[in-house]
């Protein structure tokens, strides 16, 4: 019986069915699931920080109200993702523990500090640009509200990268010292970006089923070459250079070859030992700490109004 | 652990994004009363001009079929062809029906 009802589960997504939040679903697609869409929503969520750090020192107030909505966005990505874990029976504020109790992880890069003007144009560029390129395909998720709210994610994320990269071009193409600024940048978030797309195919052991899920539609390393042949065109236009010796083209494959990647760096990053990750964490606990009372208010009020209205109808 | 029972409520949000058109679901939020899921759906869901009217309803207030029914709650329907359109073999000569 069990086996009858998993073989319509997988049958119906063969036939690229959607999977929505009351059908019949095995435990471990639930769980994998919740997994991956609360990371997503945590990613950006934290994702806000980094940007958060240039808001007040926007070099104008066109680059801050764009900036600003940037952040607005992430924050709206945020609950349009929670709200999809939701549906898959977990709670908000359990995402929150966890999130907040560091059992939960979220996007790796958001723990790399944002030293200059120039990271702006950086992680608009680069970190936006992998995160799209990850999100694209997730639009065509099995499981109807993640995919539904990835098509909103991505409709609003082109503007994100497009915004980066403008930034980057305008100081590269100003002061000797802009365009170092710009080169900087750079060369501190090419690698960490490289790795967003996270382990190597082979060191990645739940991507066959994921895959047989259609919950990942490509592998790690297919979007990271993707990535990387697109991001090693883009940067000519700039004028600056992508810190990789061994990047170079590569006729026979058609694609671009590239270096080593410091995967001692990133699990130690995953791990808790980034640069950031102490910071990032306590920014989070400590906002939701302070709102306590606003939460407390919120509810308090509705309660008295409620009990206004009931006098009123009695 | 935060108290289960202190978490706002959810909201499911409902959009007109147009005048003419139907409210259609985008998605749920958390508020503590209504004014509030109206103003978050406003900032989450209507960024771009999405929408021109906002309708929110609380999620423990709707009622759904049970997707396992589905086979037996549609079954009436799929054996009355005769009422669609198609189903009448009439001459190509007719017009204007």
């Amino acid at each position: 019986m069990e086996k009858n009802v998993e073989e319509i589960f997988q049958d119906k997504i063969d036939k690229e069915i959607k999977i929505e939040p009351k059908d019949w679903m095995p435990d471990k697609y639930r769980q994998t699931l919740i997994r991956q869409i609360s990371q997503h929503a945590h990613s950006e969520i934290v994702g806000m920080l980094p940007e958060g750090n240039w808001i007040t020192r926007a070099p104008n107030l066109r680059r801050k109200a764009i900036l600003l909505a940037k952040v607005q966005d992430e924050a709206g990505h945020g609950l349009y993702l929670y709200s999809a874990a939701e549906t898959l029976g977990i709670t908000r504020d359990e995402m929150y523990d966890q999130l907040h109790s560091g059992k939960a992880k979220y996007s790796s890069i958001f723990n790399y500090p944002t030293l200059t003007w120039a990271d702006m144009g950086a992680i608009g560029w680069l970190v936006d640009g992998a995160a799209i390129m990850n999100q694209v395909p997730l639009t065509r998720s099995s499981f109807g509200p993640y995919a539904r709210a990835m098509v909103r994610v991505c409709k609003e994320e082109s503007f994100h990268q497009r915004q980066g990269f403008e930034i980057l071009l305008t100081l590269s193409k100003g002061t000797v010292a802009q365009k170092r600024m710009a080169q900087d940048a750079l060369n501190r978030w090419w690698w960490p970006s490289v790795m967003m797309f996270g382990p190597k195919d082979d060191e990645s052991p739940n991507t066959i089923q994921s895959m047989r899920w259609k919950i990942k539609r490509f592998t790690n390393d297919e979007l990271r070459q993707k990535f990387v042949d697109i991001c090693a065109e883009q940067v000519k236009i700039l004028g600056l250079t992508l810190p990789d010796n061994d990047l170079k083209w590569n006729e026979e494959k058609g694609h671009y070859d590239f270096g080593a990647i410091n995967w001692d760096e990133f699990w130690q990053v995953v791990q808790g030992n980034g640069p950031c990750n102490k910071q990032r964490l306590e920014t989070r606990k400590k906002a939701w700490d302070d709102g306590a009372w606003v939460r407390e208010a919120a509810n308090a009020y509705a309660e008295k109004r409620k009990r206004k209205q009931s006098l009123h109808a009695a | 652990m935060s108290d289960p029972n202190t978490e706002w409520p959810l909201w499911e949000v409902f959009i007109r994004s147009r005048q003419g058109l139907d409210h259609k679901h985008v998605g749920s939020l958390h508020a503590a009363d209504p004014q509030m899921a109206i103003e978050n759906a406003r900032d989450v869901y209507t960024r771009r001009m999405e929408g021109v009217s906002i309708w929110v309803v609380e999620s423990k207030h709707i009622h759904a079929s049970n997707p396992d029914d589905a086979a037996a709650l549609y079954d009436p329907a799929n054996d009355k062809a005769y009422r669609h359109p198609t189903f009448y073999n009439l001459p190509d000569e007719l017009k204007h029906m």
